[in-house]
């Protein structure tokens, strides 16, 4: 697939908010049953409107993906088939949750952890949505794997909670080791389980292939002519373009910027105290989630690129 | 229920692409359109076109087969373009099969291409939304036209009769006969996708020569004094020995 | 889309007419939308596509709207180099005076200087009627860089052709062997047949050194190596004779191969039939029919077809008078007798065991699955029949042969196996197409020397014709060319179709002479109609000493901005086939079917797009204001309104009732083929879906070269003069008199310059043989190892369809197809640029590595490749960057042998040798651009056209506001 950067931003951006928000959450949870010290009470409504616009922000990206924006409120139709379609009701209906949330905190009503539990259960609504749009699509299959909705939740939660760690320690507020190894934790699992789908999708042998695609039954076969020459939507959308050491640099880039770098950054900081550090770690996952989105694109090798393969 | 189809037959294609212009002709000013062309006078042209042919080698000189390869959208019975779409703008028809997509319900998300593993939606560039063949469904119902006439065009262009039209739940339609007798098969079975367009495979045609057809009584070449009787008087056994 | 069926079409007109996106002609109908074309579709009712059409038929569309026309008459700019593209555009009026004073001197002084030469090839009626009417021998259409060969060698064997003059009965034949076929000729009846035939289980052989086209659906595929087609025709045919395979009740009857032939080396008449001394009952006063046979069964001589008697095909005899002769099938045998499998396997790359198979095949379904008609008829020698016969083996063949410089002797080749397989004008086999078959060889003569020159008189002869010997040669005393392209001289005695390969070099060399003014009609000479197009764009802008170009003037007609346009001196904007009338005449190449003579015409469904006029109307203007008899009364006013008035009231000569439209003749149209004009026979042609095919009774539509019923139709319906039978040449009786006199000797008193004696000796032979291509005699094929040829694909004909939005995204630039073990070998893998290199000259072009190539063969797609900014297309345009002409490395003239040049053609014909270039491949270095070599400055876009290139289009008929 050609990546498509609205659909980078909105997944990463989605999922950091996601994560940020999870965090929050826990965080409460535990205040609550006494295992954390409470942050400051601007903690929790400033961090909800941070969701909110991480939220926003994706959703604006998302805009730019479509054809025509201005119908974009027609998206919710199709709910009981589309998983894109529910990713469009889920997601509002967790921002206006976290809202409340933040606006609850805000005004010190109770009930909060209340609507924390409803925004921390759309909030994996909507990791299911977002990973199913793709992960449901069963001819793609480096995306056809129950990987793709760990790594979307794994990968959001670890950034939210750096973002999280990182919030804290600039405000400085309690708990920063705790977050700090929790996103580590998080960031530790995103690896393994992000190593894992590597590992699965380099081995995966292609379904299709030129044989099924044309139904001829010959151990060689190779396309001459894909019918034009000047290009079309279907080698402009589905082909990336880059040479594979581009997408093994990426690959690298991604492994060290989302995942090696920020443990390295996380543990530092931990040590020096350093909100500076959390703040870099963010910023660096951030930029590595976005080359892991952008190969986790760019990898998924589409069956219709079988018949898009030569001109003359 | 019906489902109309395309069936293809390979094996009588000689990739002249009259499908491919047929198409685009009819549907730029047809209620599919407008089928809009870029750089149509510049460096690499590229445009929208419903169905295109492409070609492939299979096997090593000098057993080579050339094969074109018409491929537009098949019309799946259980199109995977359909489910994703957010919108509806993807839709199934129930009456016959068609999988068409509304332009006025489309937002150009392009997931339904994503989720096509055949690759034969394009997105408009200029109208922004998925286009696709629609079996030219402003032509074969269009009752103002002759019976004969009431078909896709790229069917009605095609110099070789390779692409051929109807029911393929009709058992009696000439598709299916098609299907059955000519042994035509689906394109990415493994998908499950259930295409209702088919293809027919390349048939060959050999010829047996057994060595007695080259000896005939009758060869021309007696009557004219080749392969001649031995004469009479031309020495024999019997000159020779008496046993 | 959505809700498809609330707004049905609205469609407002549909209008009948004739495609030209090539050739071909089918029938079209055309919806129009508020005036703008809609729809464009295949006329079910046509006979000819029968409701199909074409890639390029589909996208007529885009040639009609085409940015690229041009709408004005141009003249180019005071001072302005040719080639330059500098215009400025002049009126109708100028354009006319400019022509008629220039042509009108001419006229009265020396005519030939003059040359009309035009790419098409289907208006040569009115356009060889123009010329001959100016008085000017120096006409012809494209014919001899096209396929003339193929026309050549089979009417000069079998009366009849291919494509538009015959073709194979694909509803009857088992086996269909097809050999070298541009999948242009004959296009979409050539692809409804095959799928019909295969639908029924024929079987189709394909030879071709490439697997494309055509050939992708054959169930056998020979790969071969180009030129060597006459190798294996023979080698096929050796093994059909000496297996008895041949139909010798066919041969018998309805060829010469029974015809004596005085073999005594010491007699003046050796190598000529030998004839009775009896009148012949023919009414052909240059056919008399008295050649002598053997019979058999009586053991004598007697006059050819006596009754009871049987004609020896092998032997060798004595005449009463002691005279040595055999029959032509005894010295056919003789000379296949060196053309083993073996030897011809070394020649083709065809192993010997498939070649005997192959004529196995060939010869055991010719024999074994006969057709039996029962359709009675009689034949010219008066005997009956009760039924037709046929042998259901057909071949099909064009440009693979034909453009070879041996192409002649390698379709004569095609043509006696065809006729030793007995399938010539039979079920299942060849069949003509009417007016096919003419006399062998047809009757118009071409005029026979400078005489028939004169100033302010028509030609004494049609410009193009048919030699029967060399009296009919057009050349002067001592023996050189009349013609500026020097058909019909000793260089190239058969030349048909004129030569149109080499006007320019010779005109620029002034050899024969120099000429005046040059016109040409629809053929991109400057680009991909031309050999050798650096230096032929260098001569069209060459002066002389004086600073006078060389080609005084140059007058181009064409619809859109090619390459050649730039080099005009004078522009005069064509309509397209939707803006003019049109006729597929009779006079011309018709579009007949086996079953009889069809005729069509095109009627216009647009108006002419700005000043645009259509070439027939220039041609009768100009014709009237210069006063040609045929255009004036004889008082000198003007006899024709415009083209249509012409073709319906033109007759070839007063009363004659033979016009250019053979249907709904007679004064209410109640005649066909004869008949007085008829002022409603355009309504009429325009009521019946623009064609007329009159049915020939069955007894008249098959056997036809012998059929007498066929022949008094044909007499009384004019097509013929004559009613003799057309007796199929194994031996060519005309070859032997162009040998005969190289050899000194012979009826004819003309003799050849001694530097051509041993040239005409070694071609004209009266039997068909193989050589290798001359070009490839001349190469060190050691530097050159490997043959270079084109294609045509099926979505672009020729140059003609760069300009069009939607098939140029189909072909927009080309590579050069590599076989994957050369490409290997030569350490060039897919998309390298390589040079393409062959002694004349080389081009630099992307590899596309193949294994549906011949190892010893690289191909491409013919004109592909254009100059920048020209078809109105940006300079950066795939076609100029990428796309490449293989016509670089292409020469109109062999290398030149003892200070003479001679032209890069057939011998016989003068067919350009198109396919005889042999080339070498190296990698292109790093450091190169990645674009074509040799590259040409670029065309400003020419006065009328539209400056404004568009970036994008959304093309909505009738709806100029949505885009």
């Amino acid at each position: 697939m050609n990546p498509a950067f609205s659909v980078i931003f909105l997944t990463t951006l989605l999922g950091t908010g996601q994560g940020l928000f999870l965090a929050l959450f826990v965080i409460e949870a535990r205040v609550a049953a006494g295992l954390l010290e409470a942050p400051s009470p601007v903690f929790y409504p400033m961090g909800a409107a941070i969701v909110v616009l991480l939220l926003g922000a994706g959703l604006l990206a998302s805009f730019f993906h479509l054809g025509h924006p201005e119908r974009a409120w027609r998206t919710a139709a199709m709910w009981r088939t589309s998983w894109l379609s529910r990713e469009v009701i889920a997601l509002p209906a967790f921002m206006a949750v976290v809202a409340a949330w933040g606006w609850a905190h805000w005004q010190d009503w109770p009930g909060t952890l209340l609507i924390g539990v409803a925004g921390a259960a759309l909030c994996l609504v909507l990791f299911l949505c977002t990973a199913m749009i793709y992960a449901c699509i069963k001819f793609l299959q480096e995306w056809a794997t129950p990987l793709t909705l760990v790594n979307f939740v794994l990968l959001g939660c670890a950034s939210g909670v750096t973002l999280t760690a990182a919030l804290a320690a600039l405000r400085r507020e309690p708990n920063v080791p705790e977050l700090t190894a929790w996103a580590i934790a998080l960031i530790v699992a995103g690896l393994v389980a992000r190593l894992a789908s590597l590992w699965r999708n380099a081995r995966l042998k292609p379904r299709s292939n030129l044989q099924t695609a044309i139904g001829i039954k010959h151990s060689r076969i190779v396309q001459k002519a894909q019918g034009f020459m000047g290009g079309s939507f279907n080698t402009r959308e589905f082909f990336h373009g880059r040479a594979p050491g581009t997408l093994r640099l990426v690959k690298w880039l991604f492994i060290a910027g989302a995942f090696l770098l920020p443990i390295a950054l996380l543990a530092a900081g931990m040590a020096a105290d350093s909100a500076a550090l959390l703040a870099a770690a963010f910023a660096v996952q951030y930029a590595g989630l976005v080359a892991e989105r952008w190969f986790f694109f760019a990898q998924a090798n589409h069956p219709q690129n079988l018949y898009y393969q030569a001109v003359s | 229920m019906t489902q109309l189809a395309l069936v293809i037959d390979l094996n009588v294609c000689v990739g002249c692409h009259a499908c491919v212009t047929s198409c685009k002709e009819w549907n730029t000013s047809g209620e599919a359109g407008y089928m809009s062309d870029d750089n149509p006078y510049d460096r690499d042209p590229t445009g929208n076109f419903f169905n295109r042919v492409q070609t492939f080698e299979v096997g090593e000189f000098p057993n080579t087969q050339t094969v074109h390869f018409p491929k537009s959208c098949l019309h799946c019975e259980d199109p995977p373009c359909v489910p994703v779409c957010p919108t509806g703008a993807s839709y199934k028809r129930p009456e016959d099969g068609i999988v068409l997509v509304d332009y006025d319900k489309c937002i150009g998300c392009k997931y339904c291409a994503w989720a096509c593993p055949y690759g034969v939606r394009e997105l408009d560039e200029h109208q922004k939304v998925m286009k696709k063949c629609t079996l030219c469904v402003d032509r074969i119902y269009d009752a103002k036209l002759p019976e004969s006439e009431r078909k896709p065009a790229c069917v009605l262009a095609c110099p070789t009769s390779a692409r051929l039209y109807g029911d393929i739940h009709d058992e009696e339609s000439v598709v299916s006969k098609a299907i059955r007798e000519a042994a035509g098969y689906a394109l990415m079975p493994e998908w499950g996708t259930q295409p209702a367009n088919h293809y027919l495979p390349r048939r060959k045609t050999e010829m047996r020569i057994h060595e007695d057809e080259l000896e005939r009584a009758d060869n021309p070449l007696k009557i004219d004094g080749r392969l001649p009787k031995p004469g009479v008087r031309d020495p024999s056994l019997d000159d020779v020995t008496s046993w | 889309m959505n809700a498809p069926l609330e707004s049905p079409p609205a469609v407002t007109e549909t209008r009948n007419t004739t495609c030209y996106m090539c050739a071909c002609r089918c029938g079209i109908r055309v919806h129009l939308k508020n005036g703008e074309v809609r729809y464009i579709e295949g006329n079910p009712e046509h006979p000819l596509n029968k409701g199909v059409i074409c890639a390029k038929g589909a996208s007529g569309i885009m040639k009609q709207y085409s940015p690229a026309r041009l709408t004005q008459p141009l003249r180019r700019k005071a001072g302005s180099e040719r080639g330059a593209g500098e215009f400025e555009p002049i009126s109708w009026d100028e354009a006319f005076s400019v022509m008629e004073e220039r042509l009108r001197k001419i006229r009265s002084t020396d005519p030939k200087k003059f040359a009309l030469f035009t790419g098409r090839d289907q208006m040569q009626a009115l356009t060889g009627m123009f010329a001959r009417q100016f008085g000017t021998p120096n006409y012809a259409a494209h014919g001899g860089f096209c396929s003339v060969n193929m026309a050549a060698g089979m009417i000069y064997t079998i009366g009849g052709s291919f494509w538009e003059f015959g073709g194979p009965d694909l509803d009857r034949a088992r086996l269909f062997v097809m050999i070298g076929t541009a999948e242009d000729h004959h296009s979409n009846p050539l692809k409804i047949a095959l799928s019909k035939f295969k639908r029924r289980g024929g079987r189709f052989i394909s030879v071709n050194p490439v697997r494309t086209g055509y050939s992708a659906i054959a169930d056998e595929w020979v790969p071969i190596r180009p030129g060597t087609d006459g190798a294996l025709l023979l080698a096929l045919t050796h093994e059909i004779l000496n297996t008895g395979l041949y139909d010798r009740a066919f041969l018998a009857r309805y060829s010469n191969a029974g015809y004596l032939v005085n073999v005594d080396l010491a007699s003046a008449e050796h190598g000529t039939t030998v004839c009775s001394g009896e009148t012949s009952k023919s009414d052909n006063p240059e056919h008399r029919h008295n050649q002598l046979w053997w019979d058999r069964l009586s053991g004598r001589a007697v006059p050819n077809h006596t009754p009871g008697a049987d004609p020896a095909l092998l032997g060798e005899y004595k005449l009463a008078d002691g005279t040595p002769v055999k029959p032509a099938f005894q010295l056919l045998l003789e000379r296949v007798k060196e053309y083993t499998p073996e030897w011809a396997e070394g020649v083709t790359g065809i192993p010997a065991k498939r070649i005997r198979r192959l004529a196995h095949e060939m010869g055991i379904t010719a024999r074994d699955q006969r057709i039996e008609l029962p359709i009675a008829w009689t034949d010219s020698w008066g005997k009956e029949h009760d039924t037709v016969t046929g042998n259901p083996v057909a071949f099909h063949a064009m440009r693979g042969l034909a453009a070879h410089s041996n192409g002649f002797q390698t379709v004569r080749a095609l043509a006696v196996l065809m006729s030793v397989l007995g399938t010539i004008d039979r079920p299942g086999g060849f069949r003509h197409k009417a007016p096919f078959p003419r006399a062998i060889p047809p009757m118009a003569k071409p005029p026979k020397g400078p005489e028939a020159v004169q100033p302010d008189t028509p030609l004494a002869g049609l410009a193009l014709g048919w030699p029967a010997g060399p009296d009919d040669l057009c050349i002067d005393a001592d023996g050189g060319p009349v013609r500026i392209d020097k058909a019909f001289s000793w260089e190239y005695p058969l030349a048909v179709h004129g030569m149109m390969h080499n006007v320019i070099t010779n005109a620029w060399r002034g050899d024969p002479y120099r000429i005046d003014t040059l016109m040409i009609f629809m053929a991109n000479m400057a680009w991909n109609s031309t050999m050798n197009t650096v230096e032929v764009r260098r001569m069209l802008n060459d002066r002389d000493e004086q600073g006078e170009y060389k080609i005084p003037f140059l007058i181009v007609c064409d619809a859109f901005q090619s390459e050649m346009t730039a080099f005009a001196d004078l522009v005069l904007p064509d309509t397209t086939y939707l803006e003019r009338h049109d006729v597929m005449s009779m006079l011309d190449r018709p579009i007949s079917e086996f079953d009889g003579p069809v005729d069509s015409v095109r009627i216009p469904v647009l108006p002419p797009k700005g000043e645009c006029k259509p070439f027939q109307e220039v041609l009768i203007e100009l014709g009237t204001r210069l006063k040609f008899p045929a255009f004036v009364h004889q008082d000198g006013t003007r006899k024709y309104r415009d083209y249509p008035d012409f073709i319906v009231n033109f007759e070839t000569e007063p009363g004659s009732g033979i016009g250019f439209l053979a249907g709904w003749r007679g004064r209410g149209g109640e005649k066909a083929m004869v008949g007085e004009p008829n002022p409603r026979q355009w309504e009429m042609y325009e009521k019946n879906n623009c064609v007329f095919h009159h049915e020939l009774p069955r007894s008249y539509q098959y056997m036809r070269n012998w059929n007498q019923g066929y022949h008094e139709w044909a007499q009384r319906t004019r097509v013929r003069r004559y009613t003799d039978p057309i007796v199929i040449q194994i031996y060519s009786e005309v070859l032997q008199k162009f040998r005969m006199a190289a050899e000194g000797r012979g009826p004819s008193k003309r003799r050849p310059p001694e530097h051509l004696r041993q040239r005409l000796m070694t071609y004209c032979d009266p039997l068909p043989f193989y050589y290798a291509p001359l070009e490839v005699q001349a190469t060190d094929t050691a530097q050159y190892p490997l043959a270079a040829i084109t294609q045509r694909p099926m979505a672009m004909y020729h140059s003609w369809d760069s300009q069009n939005a939607w098939l140029r995204q189909i072909h927009t630039h080309n590579y050069l197809f590599i076989n994957e073990k050369t490409a290997t070998s030569l350490g060039i893998a897919d998309d390298d640029w390589i040079w393409v290199e062959s002694m004349h000259g080389k081009v630099r072009c992307m590899c596309r590595v193949s294994e549906a190539v011949e190892p010893g063969t690289v191909w491409t797609w013919n004109a592909i490749g254009k100059a920048q900014g020209a078809w109105h297309l940006a300079p950066d345009a795939n076609e100029a960057q990428r796309g490449f002409l293989l016509n670089h490395v292409i020469a109109e003239e062999l290398p030149a042998a003892e200070g003479r040049r001679m032209s890069n053609s057939d011998p016989v014909t003068g067919q350009a040798g198109w396919y005889d270039v042999r080339v070498r491949i190296r990698k292109a270095g790093a450091d190169e651009p990645a674009e074509t070599s040799p590259q040409f400055a670029p065309l400003p876009a020419a006065p009328g056209t539209n400056a404004v290139r568009r970036l994008w289009l959304a093309f909505v008929a009738g709806e100029k506001d949505k885009r």
